[in-house]
């Protein structure tokens, strides 16, 4: 089923790494797309919400990957002030609801019928080094030891990457650059058709909680803590404690958790035949948290560079330096741009959250987008804020 | 010293791979592996895990 040698080797079959697989199998090269676990997209480690736009940009939308659509935002201030962004406005990362298990299988099937190669119950355990360069990969299929040789490797490996580490790209997340996080697939729950979103020091640390329909009495009900604030066990811990508080009579019919990458763009996803993409490159919102769409973007970056690479024959770190200049030039600006914003945000005290809400909570924000929202909070509390300003 | 991994409980996110400064600590499809002889119980893993699932031992 695994041949011994191909042009690209594609670790990790999520978004990022079947985008990939895709683009550069279409593009007519031999491709391998290896997937650890037994089932693509399950278990989930997501709260499965993403813009419409840009999903649009990449697939066609099939009900069914999509569990539920929204109109926009709610916003929640620790004392309840509540603010409202609608889809259109693009505010915050939402549109669809997303039912991972299905859409991240669907992008394999996508690579698959491109032309590569997919496997699962397939792990890395190490990297072939040939001349300096990355020229394969160990690792055991169905239990069984493998060596697969190819022209280049794309480490799509996730929150988890190993990779990137073994090819010496330095991807360790400190605490504070990470969302530690766990939710509640929820049944029996009167939501209706918005998303909503909690901060609050006392809820979530450095975080929020969320609330995402997921249609028929249904709703993924999560929290994200901020690393460096958070103790062993308290994100699913203060998550039971809000539910437990806000919907009394839900079941729980799934656990989630998860690690959100919110350090912002790293110094290098390069090595001499190998490019990182989507998580473990740590190209995830600091904001949001979210990663679905810069991981399809970044990823459809890859599969190009790697088809031109291979087409020209070099596979070098100078080569590969498109792909690093390109998802820059496509998602750089707004992750470091999110990166600032998160800084300052999770100094906040829940009196300053307050604060921001209120003076805009009387002002029409319905339709503006993050930036326009951000600039509003900074030209009316600048003090608070200020260390915002290089961004206006 | 090491970090063990209470099965039972573990969610197998990977949050803990994600921060180990040793790469001492593997997620093997659905279970977390720890490397003795890498780990030097920093606990930062412990520290992170959203669902309390790991403990520094030994001594």
């Amino acid at each position: 089923m695994i041949k011994k040698r191909y042009d690209l080797v594609v670790v990790g079959a999520g978004p990022a790494g079947s985008s990939a697989a895709k683009r550069a199998a279409e593009a007519g090269f031999d491709v391998l797309l290896i997937e650890k676990r037994q089932e693509i997209g399950d278990p989930v480690r997501c709260a499965e919400g993403a813009g419409k736009r840009g999903i649009k940009r990449h697939i066609k939308p099939d009900p069914r990957w999509i569990a539920a659509e929204v109109r926009g935002s709610r916003v929640f201030a620790p004392d309840g002030t509540r603010l409202e962004i609608s889809e259109e406005g693009s505010g915050v990362e939402v549109g669809y609801v997303l039912e991972r298990k299905i859409f991240d299988r669907v992008l394999a099937e996508e690579a698959a019928d491109a032309g590569a190669d997919v496997m699962v119950k397939t792990l890395a355990t190490g990297l072939i080094r040939e001349n300096w360069r990355v020229a394969g990969i160990q690792g055991r299929s169905l239990g069984r030891a493998v060596e697969v040789r190819a022209g280049l490797v794309v480490g799509a490996d996730g929150v988890e990457s190993m990779v990137g580490r073994w090819a010496g790209i330095e991807t360790t997340l400190a605490p504070g650059d990470i969302e530690t996080c766990a939710q509640f697939l929820l049944k029996g729950v009167e939501v209706d058709d918005y998303c909503e979103f909690y901060l609050s020091n006392r809820l979530a640390p450095g975080g929020y909680v969320w609330v995402f329909p997921k249609g028929d009495g249904m709703a993924n009900v999560g929290i994200g803590v901020l690393g460096s604030r958070s103790e062993s066990g308290m994100p699913i811990e203060l998550l039971t404690r809000f539910v437990n508080k806000n919907f009394p009579s839900a079941r729980v019919v799934e656990v989630v958790v998860g690690g959100v990458p919110v350090c912002g763009p790293i110094k290098r996803t390069i090595a001499d035949g190998l490019m990182l993409v989507g998580d473990a490159a740590r190209q995830s919102d600091p904001v949001t948290g979210g990663g679905i769409l810069n991981a399809l973007d970044a990823g459809v970056i890859a599969g190009e560079v790697a088809a031109g690479s291979l087409e020209k024959g070099d596979v070098s770190r100078e080569a590969l330096k498109e792909y690093e200049e390109r998802w820059r030039e496509k998602i750089g600006a707004s992750l470091a741009r999110s990166l600032v914003v998160k800084e300052r945000l999770v100094q906040l005290s829940d009196k300053d959250l307050n604060t921001l809400a209120h003076s805009i909570k009387d002002k029409d924000i319905a339709r503006m987008g993050l930036f326009d929202l951000l600039s509003l909070l900074f030209k009316t509390n600048p003090r608070l804020l200020w260390s915002l300003r290089k961004l206006f | 010293m090491t970090v063990r991994v209470d099965r039972y409980r573990c969610g197998y996110c990977g949050a803990c791979v994600g921060v180990c400064p040793n790469v001492a600590i593997e997620l093997v499809e659905t279970w977390v592996a720890v490397n003795d002889e890498l780990c030097e119980s920093c606990s930062i893993c412990v520290k992170i895990c959203p669902i309390g699932a790991l403990e520094v031992v030994g001594g």
